[in-house]
Order: structure tokens, then C-alpha cells, then sequence
């Protein structure tokens, strides 16, 4: 008798375990991965309104956290939004379908030159939407900083403002201040450079208040520190509820991103996927959505329906002159990948 | 057929772990000792070896460590207060340290890094009544101040258990026979807690051991435990066969720990296990 029922639990058991597994698929649903604030909730729901399509919306904070979710398989996604270097690997992996423009008019809407510009991670222009783009720099407190210092990596290191620093926490934003303050290529993986991008990391520490990706915003707008290296858009977010605050890109070059959307060849709704993106880049919706994520727009419509003043705001729209000096992130093979994992770990685990 | 029913009523239970700690327990083991590719390897677990490694496991036992001390100190006193006290007022207190519980603790540790911040209230407080700030955040000491906070109550509720359950008579009698407060205290008292102190070791040692949420908010990226490490090799890596290994390693020192522990505590059996 235990025997048996010994069976009939392990067996109960496996059927509980994997039930879950063979959810039913609706038609009409779209499953979207978004990095955090980075997209107006009411566009959604006015996107689920006009079609009926329900958006399942998910959101992530690093690359690496999306490549996990992704890989992870649990979810089949129908769209994704990412950057850069984590295109190319996910194209080189052949995860991401081709997109049918002819699907999508309204991309006509978007400046070509930012299709030029995601040539260096999609050659074709097959597979991937421009979103948004931008760059990295530093958003400081114009009261607790000299302004003269502002526009060079070497004010992360200053002693002057130990304790008032947040860098970024995330492996390639933070050595990339690194590589560029040292002049190295910020997708450099030569071992002596990169050794060299850790120590002066390490020895950054100390000075470092927190690594922060997303709430650096907040904590610069509450004026818990002194600066910040943060993403353009959130700059110019920032800008907007504390004007105490500025921003600048290091004259010794940054990197430069564009985020693009992606349908992954795994996607089960592509058709609604295509009908999503066609929706974002109307012009309305594009407007309202720009309003709220307030990072550079590739669309075109848009820029030209913004006050002069915004279209010459340099800390949302980057200006050629800086454009010149920033350089894209490319993707990275396993060895190296590595590599900067475990370099990163070290500076995290130092004293 | 008693015997069947009583199997029957387990039978949710025994579901529930098969498929929530047995399995997964299981998964941890296959990727632990796996490559990427699924061939046998100790690569993942001897890793632990790893300069890096090896500083977050001492990092996090060093904290733990000094998060179950302070939790000791703070809380045997008091549970002897409490122990003295009118019955009806002891409801009350213990109703009061377990209130905080009602509370998401991810949301506790949010609210003290707004408390702790350079310009939060406590330092604005101080500040105003011209003291120094208190730069604690992104520190360990504060890591160790939040685990202190959020596993108190495991600390504090079962010595008041085990202490309330002594019967005034044994401390009578030990009176009776010419026992100072001192002898009743080391001879008495203290032995028949021993079972509240070891399980109550055991729920804050394990927790603060493991934890990486704390260390995560608090510590502003600059305190690196063995949790952040494992969080890490799976969220950021996508190195899961590594984050098992590891997971493997901190089990390991876990059930050591418990084992410890256990073998310090009585046949009172109000222990963990």
C-alpha cells in the first residue's frame, strides 16, 4: 500500500510540475520586454483600446537581466526592446527575426541617419527599429560641483567629492568611463588595458557613494550626491525637477547607444507585434511617449513639432560635434564576456 | 487504514516540497556539477576557491555572524523583561514586535534607505540640531543594522518561548535550596533557553547568511555577499551552472551551521529540527 501510494504521489507530483507548462495561447495578445520607465503606460492602454489587443508588458534594468529573461525561455516574447551590443549577440545567435517593414509605414517616420547609425550592430537594417538613442555622460549638482571639471571623466575620481559619486552598476557603462578616461576603446579586450580600466576603477571605490543604474536619477534629483553617470534622457529628465542640476558629455568621448525594438524569432504574435510598432511611431503617439521617457527621438515628426528650444536641448538631442566623439558598444564574444564579468566582480568585492 | 489516512492528509504537503524544495533542490544539483554543455565537471563548485568568491563567503559569514550577536544581546534581556512582566501586558509587546512583520520586508529595507540617505530625515534631524550627519548608507554597518532590524523578531520569540515555559517552582526550589540570582540565572535559567537561543541562532544566522536583497539596496553595489555573487552568476551572467555551484557551496555552510548549532541544543526539541 505505501508503495503505492508512494507512486501515486511522485506521479501527482510530475503532473503538478509541468501542468503549468502547456499554457493556452490567445490570438489576441502581445507579450512585450521593455527596460524600466522607458515607455508611456497610457500609450499602452490606448494601444489595447484602438485594436484589442491585450499587452502583457514586462520590464527589465540591465541587458544582461533581458538576455537571462529571454534565454530563460519561460516567456515566448512577441517583442523586445534592447541595446545595441545586445542586438548583435542576439542576431549573431539567430534569435531575432526579420522584420517586415512594408508591415510597419509609419517607420518612415524615423530619420534614416539613425538606421545608418544601427548599421554598426545590424548591417542590413533587416532586423531591428530604432527607438530611442543617446549618450552617456555626467549629470552633476551645479552648487556642489565646479563647473570648469565638469566636462572630464577625471572629476569621478576627484577626492574632492568622495562619497558624492554614483556610477553606474552595470559592467559596460562603468568600464567604459574607464577605457575612455585611459583613451582605450570602450570595447577593447586587450588584457593589460582592461587590468588597467579595473585599477582605476578600484581605486575609484572608495570615492563612490553607490552603483546605481535607474534610481541614480532619483538620488541626483533628491541631491544625495554630488554627480552622476547617467544615460542622456535620464539627464534630461532630471533636469526638468531640479535645476540646480546639469549635464555634460566628457570631452574625451562616451559611448553612444541606440535602443531598438526586436521580434524575436521564438515571438508568437508577430502580426500584432508589427500593428505595436506601427502604432509607436504615429505621430501622436511617438509625441506623448517622448514626453514620458524624454530620451532622443529618431522620429522626425516629432522633433520637428517641439519648441525650438527643446530641438536644441543638448542633453536630450546630442549634437553632431559629440556625437563625433562617442563610440557604439559592440558585442562582446564568451572569453571576453567573461573576462569583464569577472573584473567587474572584483572591483565589487574590493575595499 | 490509519496508517493510509494519516499518509493521505500529508499528501499536500509532501506535493508541495516534492515540487519546492525537492526539485528544485535537484535542478541546483544538475547544474551544479554540469558544464553548459551538460558533461560532468567540479568546475562550478570548486570555484568557490576563487579569490572573489571566497572574500564574499567570508564577507557574508562576518555579517551574519555580527547580525546573530547583536540580535543575541538585544534580545535575551528583553525576553526576560518580557518573561517578568504581567501577562496581559506581555500579549501587547509581543503583538508590537511582530507588527512590523505586517509589513513587505522589501519595502522595510526601501523605507531605511530613504531614512539613511544624505538628505533623508534622519540626517536632516540631526543636522538641524547641528550633529554631524550619519553616513551609514552604502556601508556594511548598515547591511548589518537592516538585518538586524528585519530578523529581530526571529530572535526574540522563541528565548521568550523557551523562557516562559520554566515554572516558577524550579526557581523556588533552587531558592529554597540557597541559590543566589546569579547561580539560578547560569544553573537555570540559561540551560533550559538553550533550545530558544539555538533555534533562534538558526533563523537569523541562515537568513542573514543568504541574503542578497539587504545587501543589494543597502549597500549600494559595494558590498558584495555570496547572495550577490549567486544573484549575479544567474541574472547578469546568465552563468547558471556557476550560481548553482555556488548555491551549493552556501548550502553546505548552511546545513553545517544548523547541524552546529543543534548539536548545542537540548532534547527539549524546540528547535528547528
Amino acid at each position: 500500500m505505501k508503495k503505492k501510494i508512494q507512486i501515486l504521489v511522485v506521479a501527482l507530483m510530475i503532473i503538478v510540475t509541468f501542468a503549468g507548462c502547456g499554457k493556452k495561447d490567445s490570438p489576441n495578445t502581445l507579450t512585450v520586454l521593455n527596460y524600466g520607465k522607458y515607455l508611456e503606460p497610457k500609450v499602452l492602454e490606448q494601444f489595447e483600446e484602438e485594436t484589442g489587443i491585450k499587452v502583457e508588458y514586462e520590464e527589465y534594468i540591465t541587458p544582461e537581466n533581458m538576455y537571462t529573461k529571454f534565454k530563460a525561455g519561460a516567456i515566448d516574447y512577441d517583442l523586445i526592446c534592447t541595446s545595441d551590443y545586445m542586438i548583435e549577440k542576439l542576431i549573431q545567435e539567430q534569435e531575432v527575426a526579420e522584420m517586415d517593414f512594408d508591415k510597419i509605414p509609419l517607420s518612415e517616420n524615423l530619420d534614416p541617419a539613425y538606421f545608418d547609425f544601427s548599421k554598426s550592430f545590424d548591417p542590413e537594417n533587416k532586423y531591428t527599429l530604432p527607438y530611442f538613442f543617446g549618450t552617456v555622460g555626467i549629470l552633476y549638482n551645479r552648487e556642489l560641483v565646479d563647473e570648469s571639471k565638469a566636462n572630464s571623466w577625471d572629476i569621478l575620481w576627484d577626492e574632492e567629492y568622495a562619497g558624492k559619486i554614483i556610477m553606474a552598476d552595470s559592467v559596460r557603462d562603468s568600464f567604459m568611463v574607464a577605457q575612455k578616461r585611459l583613451g582605450y576603446s570602450l570595447n577593447t579586450t586587450d588584457e593589460t588595458e582592461l587590468r588597467e580600466a579595473q585599477q582605476l576603477l578600484i581605486q575609484q571605490k572608495p570615492l563612490v557613494y553607490s552603483y546605481l543604474v535607474d534610481e541614480a536619477q532619483d538620488e541626483m534629483i533628491a541631491e544625495n550626491a554630488a554627480m552622476a553617470v547617467v544615460y542622456s534622457g535620464e539627464a534630461g529628465l532630471a533636469l526638468e525637477y531640479n535645476d540646480k542640476l546639469a549635464f555634460s558629455v566628457p570631452e574625451e568621448g562616451s559611448n553612444m547607444w541606440i535602443d531598438c525594438w526586436l521580434i524575436p524569432k521564438r515571438a508568437r504574435h508577430t502580426e500584432n507585434a508589427e500593428k505595436f510598432l506601427n502604432f509607436l511611431c504615429r505621430k501622436d503617439i511617438a509625441m506623448q511617449n517622448f514626453d514620458y521617457v524624454y530620451y532622443a527621438t529618431p522620429n522626425v515628426k516629432v522633433k520637428e513639432a517641439l519648441d525650438p528650444e527643446l530641438q536644441e536641448n543638448s542633453t536630450i538631442f546630442p549634437p553632431p560635434e559629440i556625437l563625433e566623439n562617442c563610440e557604439v558598444l559592440k558585442s562582446l564574444d564568451d572569453e571576453a564576456t567573461m573576462k569583464y564579468n569577472l573584473y567587474w566582480k572584483e572591483i565589487k568585492s574590493a575595499d | 487504514m490509519r496508517n493510509l489516512k494519516r499518509q493521505l492528509l500529508a499528501g499536500p504537503y509532501i506535493l508541495w516540497m516534492a515540487g519546492f524544495i525537492l526539485l528544485p533542490v535537484i535542478m541546483i544539483l544538475y547544474y551544479a556539477f554540469t558544464t553548459t554543455g551538460g558533461s560532468f565537471t567540479l568546475l562550478n563548485v570548486s570555484s568557490i576557491a576563487f579569490s572573489v568568491h571566497i572574500k564574499a563567503l567570508l564577507l557574508s559569514l562576518k555579517l551574519a555572524l555580527m547580525c546573530t550577536l547583536i540580535c543575541l544581546i538585544l534580545s535575551y534581556p528583553l525576553a526576560m523583561i518580557l518573561n517578568n512582566m504581567k501577562s496581559k501586558s506581555q500579549g501587547f509587546i509581543v503583538f508590537i514586535f511582530i507588527l512590523p512583520m505586517w509589513m513587505n520586508f522589501m519595502l522595510r529595507i526601501l523605507a531605511w534607505r530613504m531614512l539613511l540617505s544624505n538628505n533623508g530625515v534622519i540626517n536632516s534631524f540631526l543636522r538641524t540640531l547641528g550633529f554631524p550627519g550619519l553616513e551609514i548608507l552604502n556601508t556594511p554597518a548598515a547591511v548589518v543594522f537592516c538585518m538586524v532590524y528585519d530578523f529581530l523578531p526571529f530572535m526574540i520569540l522563541p528565548i521568550y518561548n523557551s523562557m516562559a515555559r520554566i515554572q516558577n517552582d524550579i526557581i523556588e526550589a533552587a531558592k529554597d535550596l540557597g541559590a543566589g540570582n546569579i547561580t539560578i540565572f547560569l544553573k537555570i535559567i540559561v540551560p533550559l533557553t538553550m533550545s530558544g537561543v539555538v533555534s533562534g541562532i538558526i533563523m537569523v544566522f541562515v537568513p542573514a547568511l543568504t541574503s542578497f536583497a539587504i545587501s543589494d539596496l543597502l549597500g549600494g553595489g559595494k558590498v558584495l555577499l555570496i547572495g550577490n555573487v549567486i544573484e549575479q552568476a544567474f541574472m547578469q551572467e546568465y552563468n547558471w551552472n556557476l550560481g548553482s555551484g555556488l548555491s551549493f557551496v552556501l548550502m553546505i555552510f548552511v546545513i553545517a551551521s544548523m547541524a552546529l548549532m543543534n548539536s548545542w541544543g537540548d532534547e527539549n526539541n524546540t528547535g528547528v529540527w
